[in-house]
Parts: C-alpha cells; structure tokens; sequence
C-alpha cells in the first residue's frame, strides 16, 4: 500500500494480533535480524504486544493475524479486528487452517479438558479450533509452521508496492526439484507429504532426508486421492495415512477429506 | 489501567506486553497492603497433552515444538530424552554433543531476544528496541547480531530457525560436516565478545533493591553447565533423578489463574531459569563467564530478580563459548540416528530450556503409539513465584502514582522472560 493510497502521505500502520499459537508466527518478524529496523523504518508499528508496549488504536492499514479461534471471547474478537484493519492477512498454519490444536475438532473436547485440568469448570474454549477466514473475510493468507521469513518480507514489500505479493502455490515437488535433491519417496520409500503440500519451506524436510509432514498445508487442487495410494503401496497402514494427513494442517478442507476418505475405506 | 479514589487501589495491566503470550496482572492494594495478586492468563488452552494421544513418538518432536515458537529446541530436547528412555537408546557421542550444540543456539537466540528486546527497554525508559534503535543504533544492531548467530546455529541443525525439522528421537535426520560447522567459528568468537559486553552494559542498568529468598531449583551435572541433562536439585537440598519429578512437585489448578502452578509439596513456590541456574552451578561457567560475572560485579547466589537479565547475559558467553569447544570437538557419527524397534513403557526426560527446567513424561504402547504425555513447562512452574515477588514488591511503592507502580510491576513479570503460550498449552483464565 503506497503512502497516496492511504491518503495521507503517512507510512502505513500495521497491527500485529494473536490468538490460539505459540507465537513462532509473529517471531518471524522479530527474526528477521538484517531487515527488521529498514521494516520499521518503512511502516509504523503501532500494535505489536509481543514486541512494544506502544498500543495504538485502529483503525489500521495492515493487520497481520496469527492463530486460530479457539473462544467465544476470540470469535468476537476476530470481528472487531477485521473491522479495524483495512488488509487483514492471516499468517501461519493456525490462522489458515486452525492449527495442530484442531486435532480437537475429531474428538469430544469436554474430555480433551478433563484430561488435562483438575477442575474443568473453569475452562471455557469452544468445541473446534478454526481458521480466521472461517469468521470473516481475509484478504490474503501466508501459510507455514512457521510462516517462511522471506514470503512474509515478500508480503510486506508487495503491500507497499501497492502490488500482488508473489507467493507461489504449487507443491513442494517443485522446490525439492529447484534443490536437486533425490525424492525421498521414489528412492528411499519414506512417505512424503511433498506432492500435494503447497511450496515454501524450501523442500527442507526432504533435503534432511526425511519426509514431507505438511506444514504448509495443501497446494492448489492436490491429489490426495493419488498419494494415498502411493502411501499404501509403500506398505502404510489405513491408519498411518489417516495420521499423515491429520498433522499441521489437519482442518484444510483437502487433508481433512482425504483422512476422512481412508478411514471410510 | 485504573486508579479509583479513596484508600483501595487496583494495579492492572490487561495485556502484558514484551513477553510471549498473553497474560495481565491485576494488583489490589488497600492502605498500602496489598490484598491480592493475580497473574493471569488468557492465552486459550491448546491441548498438546491430549491430542498426543494416540499419535506415534517419531511424530512427538515436531509436534511438542508447536508449544513454543521461541524454545521449540527445548520441546524437542526433554521428548527425545524421554522417549530415548523407553525405546532403551542411549545417544552416539557425537549426537549428544550436537544437541548441546543445538541447544547452545536457542539459549543465544532466546536470551538475545529477551535482554536487548524485550527486558532492556524497561531499564531505558523506552517502549520497544525500535524506539531504542533511533537513539542507540549500534546497541540495538548488536544486540539483533547476536541473535542471529543463534538462529545460525539451529538453522544450520535444524533447517530453520522457528520449529526446526533436524532432530529426531535416535539422533538427527542429518548431521552437518566439520567444514559447515567451522563456517560459524568467526561469527561465534564475535559473539562471545558482544556478549562480554552485553553483560558490561546490562550490569550498568539501575537496578531496585528487592532480594529474594527463592527456593531455587535447576538441573545439574557432574561436569557441565545444564543443558540437555542432569539431576534435578535445588538451593535446598533436592537431589532426585528426573522420573521422580512428580513424587516431589505437584500441579495445581486455582481459579483466579487457571494455571496448573508447579509446586514443591513439602515446600511451596520455587524458581527455575537463569537466576536458579547460575546460583546453582555457578563454577561449572567457563572462566570467560566466571570472570565477565566478577567484572559485573555479580556473585552466586544472586537473589535479586531484577538483575537476571545480567545472568542471562553471563549464559550467553557460556553459550557461545560453550558452542565454540563443542565444534572444535566435533566428529560426525557414523549414523546420523539409531533406529531401535517400538516397546511400551513410561519415560522422563527433563532438560534446562532459557526459561527454565523443562519436564516431560510420556507413557507409550507396544506399537510406538502416544498413551499419555505430561508437560511441565518453566513458566507454569515460576508463576506462583512471580505472584510472591509482586506481594513482596508492592508495598513499599504504594505511594508512588499507579503508572509508576504498573510499570514497576511489568518489569517484575518480565524478570522471569514469561513464556505464556508454552504455559498454556494447558492454562485458561477467565477474563473478567
């Protein structure tokens, strides 16, 4: 977003917000150690608790959200930030697709509660744990357990360009191809996620030899139909796969009909 | 924040800022007493222990590292060891030396974050490390410099910085030749000496004088500063093996925070973190750390809570240091992880994240599958006792105006780098 599109020759604000995460999302920005003062040189921070104890009040030019909604209290809360931020983007896995802690949303959560509070009278969280854009409206999203330092520097520029960010979405295959690495599934028989998880980490899991779990969610129009089949010739259990696809991204809606496709089966 | 009238006065901080998570702290003062303490938390409850069920242990590592995106490595470090214990693995030499090598880099990186990020603006009077930047560049520079040789160093083990993929129960998916760990030896002999100064500089601040008398409880091994192993003793007496964790504290979940408090059952409240660390195995630091400590004029045992962003500066020498001799030490294994066949039984495993002990216990089935998972993690063991520094660190400030106190009472929090989200993978407080 240019200083004339918001109107006031003013550097645009950014909100930073939270909810049910570990913070690794919002970290990123903090770890980005060679470009974190030219970042904040270039847009106003106004709302960052993890970082500045300055609280500005919206409305905002940027909102960055990280974590899923878990809470009545958050479900209210998401809309009145969307309210406040003219650009709502949603960083990581929790934000875009509700997290590992959507692993709740197959189980009864009054037991999840009771297993691990002595007096679960006092706990008040929401049956299912779901991504923002399941609430209101996103503008854009980042994927990635955590998110990838340079897509998100890619987003920030993009939006001061006043242009798209450039964001690829197809599958980690492609990075493990740009590495040079030798398919971990082809030549060692170890299940990878890579074919149908969208690209971004950089293929890292495959270039440690090992495979792909998923953390940046699934690519545009994977075929899960097709891995699922590869993970059986290679020997995995019904119950492996449910598990594979059940991970980091468990809620997307393309990992969740394919766990919930094999366990029909 | 508000301040009604009269005699009775209510500190409150709603959002506290400059830590990891989200908590508030309301104080109630009547008359200059105060009447109640409340740290609270409403960081929503993620449920780890309970969705680990059923999941296999190689899956354990990634997964408990979602707790924290600051000490994921700490996360990692107490599940391998627990679960190491169950499959009867003992770690190769040189994976050992690894993880401790893996672990020096989230220590520096974490510690770095706090001091110059979020600690440091309390002593300077300003909001944040970018305010700081516009008047002391070269400070702040040093300071993100130095994080960075931390996040180096997981990068280099691990693949990233956030939620690094390199370790594995058994070992690691890929061990680093001797030629890319050498590649850091530069940057990490510059940041032992950034972090002799850090120490130089940190120990200038203005600190108040609040002595405590802490329980303090830290592992401890024969040879070395704590990291990835050791007994589990205290300034008291405690002297048990990690699997006995749980017949000498306790977990306790009160209403006004909803936190499940660790505590001793004989004695109460105790501290973990750099400050029980430090006092505890003080001559284990390397002389380079020793004698930084003797030029801050900072002694063991250092009961003043304020002044443990010093001891995290003297941990970060010991880090960087400790990192440069481990990669002159370094020969790859032969395998980069054992592979040892699933068994059912229950394990512990307990390692020293930047917070703090960190406890495991997880119980397996006989195909390698999640039965029961316990975490306890530093913060949720030090709350009680940051909630008895606030009893203790109010009163004498009662007739100060309330922003002063408010702030006063945040640094307090802050002395103890709280890791809210890692708290509250199990905590939920009600918000008023």
């Amino acid at each position: 977003m240019s200083s004339e599109e918001n109107g006031q020759g003013r550097k645009p604000t950014v909100a930073v917000f939270k909810f049910a995460s570990c913070d690794g999302c919002q970290l990123t920005l903090l770890d980005a150690e060679d470009e974190l003062l030219e970042v904040a040189d270039a847009v106003e921070i106004v709302y960052f608790p993890e970082a500045t104890s300055t609280m500005i009040k919206g409305p905002y030019d940027i909102g960055l959200v990280e974590g899923s909604i878990t809470t009545h209290h958050d479900a209210e809360r998401i809309q009145q930030i969307r309210r406040q931020c003219r650009t709502l983007v949603t960083i990581g896995v929790c934000a875009t697709s509700g997290g590992l802690q959507a692993l709740r949303n197959w189980k009864d959560v009054g037991e999840f509660v009771r297993r691990v509070y002595a007096k679960p009278d006092f706990i008040s969280t929401l049956k299912m744990s779901t991504p923002v854009a399941e609430h209101v409206p996103v503008d854009f999203e980042l994927r990635g357990c955590p998110i990838s330092k340079g897509q998100l520097l890619e987003l920030i520029s993009a939006m001061l360009a006043g242009r798209k960010p450039n964001i690829p979405t197809y599958s980690v295959c492609l990075e493990c191809k740009r590495r040079d690495n030798i398919c971990v599934m082809v030549a060692e028989g170890i299940p990878c996620m890579g074919p149908v998880t969208q690209a971004g980490c950089g293929a890292l899991c495959p270039s440690f030899r090992r495979g792909c779990f998923g953390c940046f969610g699934p690519m545009e129009s994977p075929n899960t139909a097709s891995l699922t089949a590869q993970f059986r010739v290679l020997g995995q259990s019904d119950e492996e796969i449910v598990r594979a696809f059940r991970g980091f991204s468990a809620w997307a809606w393309q990992f969740r009909q394919a766990g919930e496709e094999c366990e029909r089966s | 924040m508000n301040e009604r009238a009269g005699p009775s006065r209510n500190i409150k901080v709603d959002y506290l800022t400059r830590v990891e998570g989200e908590g508030a702290v309301h104080v109630k003062l009547k008359g200059g007493q105060v009447q109640d303490v409340q740290m609270r938390i409403f960081e929503p409850p993620r449920l780890f222990e309970a969705f680990l069920r059923g999941r296999h242990y190689m899956e354990v590592p990634d997964m408990v590292a979602r707790i924290c995106g600051i000490c994921p490595i700490a996360y990692q470090m107490s599940a391998v060891q627990a679960l190491e214990r169950i499959l009867g693995i003992e770690a190769d030499p040189a994976v050992r030396l690894l993880r401790r090598l893996f672990y020096c880099g989230e220590w520096i990186e974490s510690h770095a974050l706090h001091i110059y990020m979020l600690h440091a603006p309390d002593f300077l009077g300003v909001p944040d490390a970018i305010q700081l930047a516009r008047t002391h560049r070269d400070v702040v520079e040093q300071g993100l410099r130095l994080k960075k040789t931390g996040n180096r160093l997981v990068t280099l083990l691990g693949g990233r910085e956030i939620h690094p993929i390199g370790a594995a129960v058994g070992g690691f998916y890929k061990t680093p030749s001797r030629a890319e760990l050498n590649s850091l030896v530069d940057e990490l002999q510059w940041s032992r000496d950034a972090a002799v100064a850090t120490a130089s500089l940190v120990a200038g601040f203005d600190f108040p004088d609040f002595e405590q008398d802490y329980e303090f409880v830290a592992l401890s091994h024969p040879e070395e500063y704590p990291l990835n192993e050791g007994r589990l003793v205290s300034s008291r007496g405690l002297d048990i093996d990690v699997s006995e964790f749980n017949d000498h504290f306790v977990e306790q979940h009160v209403k006004h925070s909803n936190a499940l408090q660790a505590r001793l059952r004989e004695r109460g409240s105790y501290l973990v973190g750099p400050l029980a660390r430090f006092n505890l195995n003080f001559e284990k630091l390397p002389e380079v750390a020793r004698q930084a400590a003797a030029d801050c004029g900072l002694e063991a045992p250092c009961r003043n809570p304020f002044r443990s962003i010093v001891v995290r500066a003297i941990e970060v020498i010991f880090a960087c240091d400790e990192a440069l001799k481990l990669i002159a030490e370094y020969h790859p294994p032969e395998a980069p992880r054992v592979i040892a066949p699933a068994r059912a039984g229950v394990g512990h495993g307990a390692t020293e994240a930047p917070r703090g002990v960190l406890y495991h216990r997880y119980e397996i089935d006989e195909r390698g599958l999640v039965v029961s998972a316990q975490i306890v993690p530093p913060t949720a063991q030090n709350q009680k006792r940051m909630e008895e520094d606030l009893w203790q660190l109010v009163p004498p400030l009662a007739a100060l105006p309330v922003e002063e106190i408010t702030a006063r009472c945040e640094q307090a929090v802050r002395n103890y780098d709280p890791c809210i989200s890692c708290a509250t993978h199990f905590v939920r407080v009600e918000r008023e």
